[in-house]
């Protein structure tokens, strides 16, 4: 496994994981509209939404009552997700190398990305 | 303004700002956080939120497409990315306790830096070296990319001067909703000689990362609302495809000169209604 075959199966898995995302959002969006198309919205002033829409189990719950709003979250998250999954598989595909430099300037990265998203838990 | 409407509204500017944000390389970002704000008076909170979503969504749909080009470096990219994160961090935490006041002047004079360096790249040509220096071997910041038919060698140099701009591009990723790719960029081609080519891709692939780790503070604060994210994101995905799709045919030249012009006005206008107090 060379640099190259390795980020091409990394940005591939990632083009996947970003069309799972839109098509949850899309899902989301369609039962959005469907059931708010004519609220009137207006968003001059930043009020802090619920915690059912801010944290990672909050999200995956009101998601899993076909809550709208939590839908189009939940593909929000997944896409938040990708880049996630691309810096573990790039410390996967180091540790496969036995490059324990890399593996670990990539652990590095994975722990500040894991410390920024365990504050929406 | 009726959802319908506004998710609709939102949906068209976000294409467009998508589909010129592929073909200048500047990234939908800069023209999604004006338009939400000044056109639809939208709280910057939100639209830095959107847009940010917005950042990883064309960085990952697009990673596959540039290494296949075999332009990227993976190790550089994930080196720097250290630095990245940490700051994205720093100015995620940064946009909570400053003013919207103060982030539409930042704002203001990011965009006007990005205008101008995109008309102005590629003025500045400097001899590549094809060794790097001490730091840069230790850390095997090195490569080859594609030129003319042969591979060609590439070190990295002034290391830790790269690493103190990266740190700066995270901090004005997370403090401002953007991918900042103009200012990694500068930090590669420009402080540490890589190829520019090489600078540009291997940017794109640290603008999703960079954005995630602010994703966790705006998503726990609420800037990340799905009302407005939703057609942001949707909208920003179609047009960096179809973008990506016209950029082989297209001639970029003029067009970039167009954009810039488009964001110097947005520029203006964000550092103005900033200091009017009127975002």
């Amino acid at each position: 496994m060379d640099d190259r075959r390795l980020e091409l199966i990394i940005g591939n898995l990632l083009r996947a994981g970003v069309l799972l995302a839109a098509a949850v959002v899309l899902a989301g969006a369609g039962l959005y509209l469907a059931q708010h198309h004519r609220d009137r919205v207006n968003y001059h002033s930043f009020v802090a939404g619920p915690d059912s829409l801010r944290t990672v189990p909050g999200i995956v719950q009101s998601a899993a009552h076909l809550d709208s709003e939590g839908l189009m979250q939940l593909g929000l998250l997944l896409l938040i997700a990708t880049p996630v999954a691309r810096v573990i598989l790039a410390v996967v595909g180091f540790a496969m190398e036995e490059d324990r430099l890399y593996v670990v300037v990539s652990l590095i990265v994975l722990v500040v990305l894991l410390a920024s998203l365990a504050r929406a838990t | 303004m009726t959802a319908d409407s506004f998710t609709l509204i939102v949906w068209i500017v976000s294409a467009l700002a998508g589909f010129l944000g592929a073909l200048t390389g500047l990234g939908g970002g800069v023209v999604v956080v004006p338009a939400l704000t000044l056109a639809l008076g939208v709280d910057m909170k939100y639209a830095i939120g959107a847009s940010l979503v917005s950042v990883i969504a064309t960085s990952s749909g697009a990673a596959a497409a540039y290494v296949r080009e075999g332009f990227s470096n993976i190790r550089i990219g994930m080196f720097l990315e250290i630095a990245t994160t940490i700051g994205a961090v720093v100015g995620a935490f940064l946009a909570g306790h400053v003013t919207t006041h103060v982030l539409a002047i930042v704002f203001g004079v990011v965009l006007i830096q990005a205008a101008y360096q995109s008309v102005f790249k590629g003025a500045l040509e400097h001899v590549l070296p094809t060794e790097s220096d001490v730091l840069g071997r230790k850390l095997r910041l090195n490569g080859t990319f594609p030129e003319d038919g042969r591979q060609r060698e590439y070190g990295s140099r002034n290391v830790p001067a790269g690493f103190g701009l990266m740190f700066g591009a995270g901090a004005l990723s997370g403090l401002l909703g953007i991918g900042s790719g103009a200012v990694k960029v500068i930090a590669m081609d420009r402080a540490m000689k890589i190829p520019f080519k090489v600078s540009t891709t291997t940017s794109n692939f640290m603008i999703g990362v960079t954005a995630a780790a602010s994703a966790g503070v705006y998503l726990s604060r609420g800037y990340i609302d799905p009302r407005v994210a939703m057609p942001v994101m949707l909208g920003v995905l179609a047009g960096a495809f179809l973008g990506s799709k016209v950029l082989v045919h297209a001639k970029v030249s003029t067009l970039r000169i167009v954009f810039a012009v488009v964001i110097l006005a947005l520029a203006i206008e964000m550092i103005v209604s900033g200091v009017m107090g009127r975002v």
